[in-house]
């Protein structure tokens, strides 16, 4: 059987999979990280989200062998290690940016990676069109809005720092 | 999704060798389209040969033509400045298509080779007259293009990079479907010294078409106004759920004219 050694929230893991095991499978069904979520399983609703290399990319679209040497990062990786939440979990805390949560996770990675990718700025139109590949049934969008745009500034003081 | 056996080759040569050597094998770029096709079983490879270490990707300018690598995303397509001033139809092409972790992973020699009907690099290639590298010959985009989800390409063969002129004047529109993001129809113009070459994806049943009488009439005018009086046939467009030949036939000509307008 094949082996794909990536590096997962900071540890590395060698393990055996099949050619057709997906990335998301291998997240959650091999290293146990179910906080990455299978929502559509086409590459519409986001839920899988993850960070390969630090891009947004979608899980279930990915197979586990093409992530080999890769660096990814989950929802499970962002809170530091005494608990505290990264500020984009705290912004969606505060903005009540979640209702069922199941999208949430996706939510947050697309959320990180796009506050990432705009350092001077993000306009409220530039959040939406950002969202474009996740989906959420419940809360409507509004307040993850809300939760983007309150943690852009939290972030970039805190890589300024 | 059925098993397979992966590679994951370090040099062409074999890339083209373990394709070539297996009639099932199948070429992996970003996955994009391929990983729903096989989890859809509408595919079933014995071998998936992953072309991510060949050292495909990248973008160069070099006089009048811009040469993107096979392997290059669509979010690094869309995030380039010079693929923005000197192709800027190119750049908002890429901007638009699937959506950000999408982009990420695709390609465009994977969207290219795959041809879908609906995807929208061949617009742009065949619109701008470009030229399709491969490990063993070039083929011109009015050659490459021949019916949907079908190419020149033979068992085996990969594309190494896209040769593009750069034109005086580019833009993509596209009416996109909202669900997929794919084009119910899209246009891509382009304005060579030499004359107007306009080529259309999404609407045609043979895939991407160029428009010789919308080229004859913006080559005279390059204004809107000249193709508003020009019908499009409806025979040999697509109908389907989301938009019969009539409808598309109709927006072929008012995308047209948005993206003339556009590229100003």
């Amino acid at each position: 059987m094949p082996q794909v050694t990536l590096t997962v929230n900071g540890r590395q893991h060698t393990v055996d999979v099949e050619g057709r095991t997906l990335l998301v499978e291998l997240l959650r069904e091999k290293l146990g990280l179910t906080g990455t979520h299978v929502g559509c399983d086409t590459s519409q609703c986001g839920a899988c989200v993850v960070h390969v290399n630090g891009e947004s990319v979608k899980s279930c679209t990915m197979l586990a062998l093409q992530a080999d040497g890769d660096s990814v990062t989950t929802i499970e990786g962002l809170a530091a290690a005494d608990g505290t939440l990264h500020p984009m979990q705290e912004m969606f805390r505060e903005h009540h940016a979640l209702q069922c949560g199941f999208c949430t996770p996706g939510m947050v990675m697309t959320a990180i990676d796009l506050v990432n990718a705009h350092p001077s700025g993000l306009t409220e139109k530039e959040i939406r069109e950002g969202l474009e590949g996740n989906l959420c049934r419940c809360t409507g969008y509004h307040n993850i809005v809300k939760a983007i745009a309150a943690a852009h500034p939290l972030m970039h003081a805190k890589a300024a720092e | 999704m059925y098993d397979f056996t992966y590679d994951k080759p370090g040099s062409l040569a074999d890339a083209v060798k373990l394709l070539s050597d297996d009639m099932d094998a199948k070429a992996l770029a970003g996955g994009q389209t391929f990983i729903p096709v096989l989890k859809q079983r509408l595919n079933r490879p014995s071998r998936v040969v992953d072309l991510a270490k060949l050292g495909l990707s990248g973008i160069t300018v070099s006089g009048d033509k811009v040469t993107i690598g096979a392997m290059t995303t669509h979010a690094t397509i869309a995030s380039s400045a010079e693929i923005k001033a000197k192709i800027p139809g190119l750049q908002h092409q890429a901007s638009l298509i699937g959506d950000e972790a999408v982009r990420h992973r695709g390609t465009m020699g994977g969207s290219l080779a795959n041809n879908d009907p609906a995807a929208c690099y061949p617009s742009a290639v065949l619109a701008l007259g470009g030229t399709i590298k491969t490990d063993r010959r070039s083929i011109p985009a009015d050659e490459f293009f021949q019916g949907m989800f079908t190419t020149a390409l033979e068992q085996g063969e990969i594309i190494t990079s896209i040769e593009l002129p750069i034109p005086e004047k580019s833009a993509y529109e596209k009416f996109r479907n909202p669900a997929s993001r794919y084009a119910i129809v899209g246009v891509f113009v382009a304005k060579f010294p030499s004359g107007v070459r306009l080529a259309i994806t999404g609407a045609g049943q043979g895939g991407v078409f160029r428009h010789t009488e919308f080229e004859k009439a913006l080559s005279a005018n390059f204004s809107p106004d000249a193709i508003a009086g020009i019908k499009t046939p409806a025979d040999g467009l697509n109908s389907d759920i989301h938009a019969s030949a009539e409808y598309r036939a109709h927006l072929v000509n008012v995308v047209a004219r948005r993206a003339v307008a556009k590229a100003g």
